[in-house]
């Protein structure tokens, strides 16, 4: 898809910018920001070596495992599908877990894992479970509790203040992880009969 | 909303001590896991530069062409009843799809309006609510070969939209429109 947005908006910016008669500003614009996607990732260094230094010092001391044996009891609610103790449950505490801290890398080989194991439990192998679309929209809505990336680029481009977004991104996250577990709740209650 | 801007200042010094603490606790050489961990860090910029070069090139002729003044005077009638600032609905859209269109989208934002603007904190806002949906469900259904996604794409896309909306609202009380 992303070869699709990329032609466009080369292709459509530069004519465009011809019928415009901004032909130099295009021009102009093209050799200053490869030049600032570069001063952008050498800002991104400092706050991203110290935060994936400190979370690796979070995986070793097992905060993973501590918060993933505090919230299992929300886990019965969410993924009624699962028997107790099924692996699938831990893989995916794990993973939640990781991505709440911020681990990416730590937490897609969780995620998969978790995958695999909910595809154990299906009997209708090509199509999706309730856990799996429950599991997956907990993950693109993804609370974090500190948005690395976002502060670092804030702080790369001066701000003032590069941490004051995390409030509000709590927030926000909340209120979208609301709402996607209110619909897959509903949706799947809705289209039990038919599917499973 | 003075509590939000208060958990926003103490939220990554508590996450300092927590997390060293528990270093401590576990007997893990803080220091030396630090600096190797900090490692990955490096090779994580490294792997987005090329992403970014591109991507920043494609946005910087778009907005210099007066390309994006067409896009986002063509979307106020929808963005100013949901009123999302009209400058941030390219975040809105490239969000879902791409996790390095939108970090250079931010990044441009912030070079012609400021982070500390209305508009580059409400678009920070948007880049740290939501994930890349298309990305993430493509490479976790595609690993155990689910070829009927069913609704999730359907829910997703719900959480995502109701994370504009909130993020919208919450920056206008917290920060003033």
């Amino acid at each position: 898809m992303l070869n699709y947005i990329w032609f466009g908006m080369l292709v459509f910016g530069i004519i465009v910018g011809i019928l415009n008669g901004r032909v130099d500003a295009v021009t102009q614009a093209i050799v200053d920001s490869s030049k600032n996607a570069i001063e952008l990732s050498i800002g991104l260094l400092g706050i991203m070596c110290l935060w994936t230094g400190l979370m690796s010092v979070a995986e070793k001391s097992g905060v993973i495992r501590t918060i993933s044996r505090t919230v299992r009891p929300v886990l019965k609610f969410l993924f009624p599908g699962i028997p107790k103790d099924h692996p699938a449950s831990g893989a995916i505490v794990m993973n939640l877990v990781a991505n709440f801290l911020g681990l990416g890398n730590a937490a897609t080989p969780l995620g998969l894992k978790a995958m695999g194991e909910l595809q154990k439990l299906n009997k209708n192998k090509d199509t999706a479970t309730n856990e799996m679309s429950m599991f997956l929209v907990l993950n693109t809505a993804c609370i974090q509790f500190i948005p690395a990336t976002v502060i670092a680029v804030r702080s790369a481009a001066g701000s003032k203040n590069p941490t004051e977004i995390i409030g509000t991104i709590w927030v926000a996250t909340i209120c979208a992880s609301i709402a996607g577990i209110i619909t897959v709740k509903s949706l799947s209650v809705f289209r039990r009969g038919k599917v499973r | 909303m003075d509590i939000v801007s208060k958990l926003s200042s103490y939220a990554i010094p508590t996450i300092f001590l927590f997390i060293l603490a528990a270093g401590m606790s576990k007997e893990v050489k803080v220091y030396d896991v630090f600096v190797e961990g900090a490692k990955d860090g490096i090779s994580t910029v490294i792997r987005i530069i090329p992403p970014l070069v591109g991507l920043m090139v494609a946005i910087g002729v778009f907005r210099a062409s007066g390309a994006l003044d067409l896009i986002v005077f063509a979307v106020k009638p929808v963005t100013s009843l949901l009123k999302i600032p009209s400058e941030t609905v390219p975040m809105v859209f490239l969000r879902p799809i791409s996790g390095s269109a939108s970090l250079a989208l931010l990044s441009d934002l912030f070079k012609n309006y400021g982070p500390d603007s209305f508009i580059g904190r409400l678009a920070s806002t948007l880049m740290g609510s939501t994930e890349t949906i298309f990305y993430t469900l493509t490479i976790y259904f595609g690993s155990v070969g689910i070829k009927n996604i069913r609704f999730t794409l359907v829910a997703a896309l719900v959480a995502d939209l109701v994370s504009v909306i909130a993020a919208v609202w919450i920056c206008t009380v917290v920060f003033g429109g």
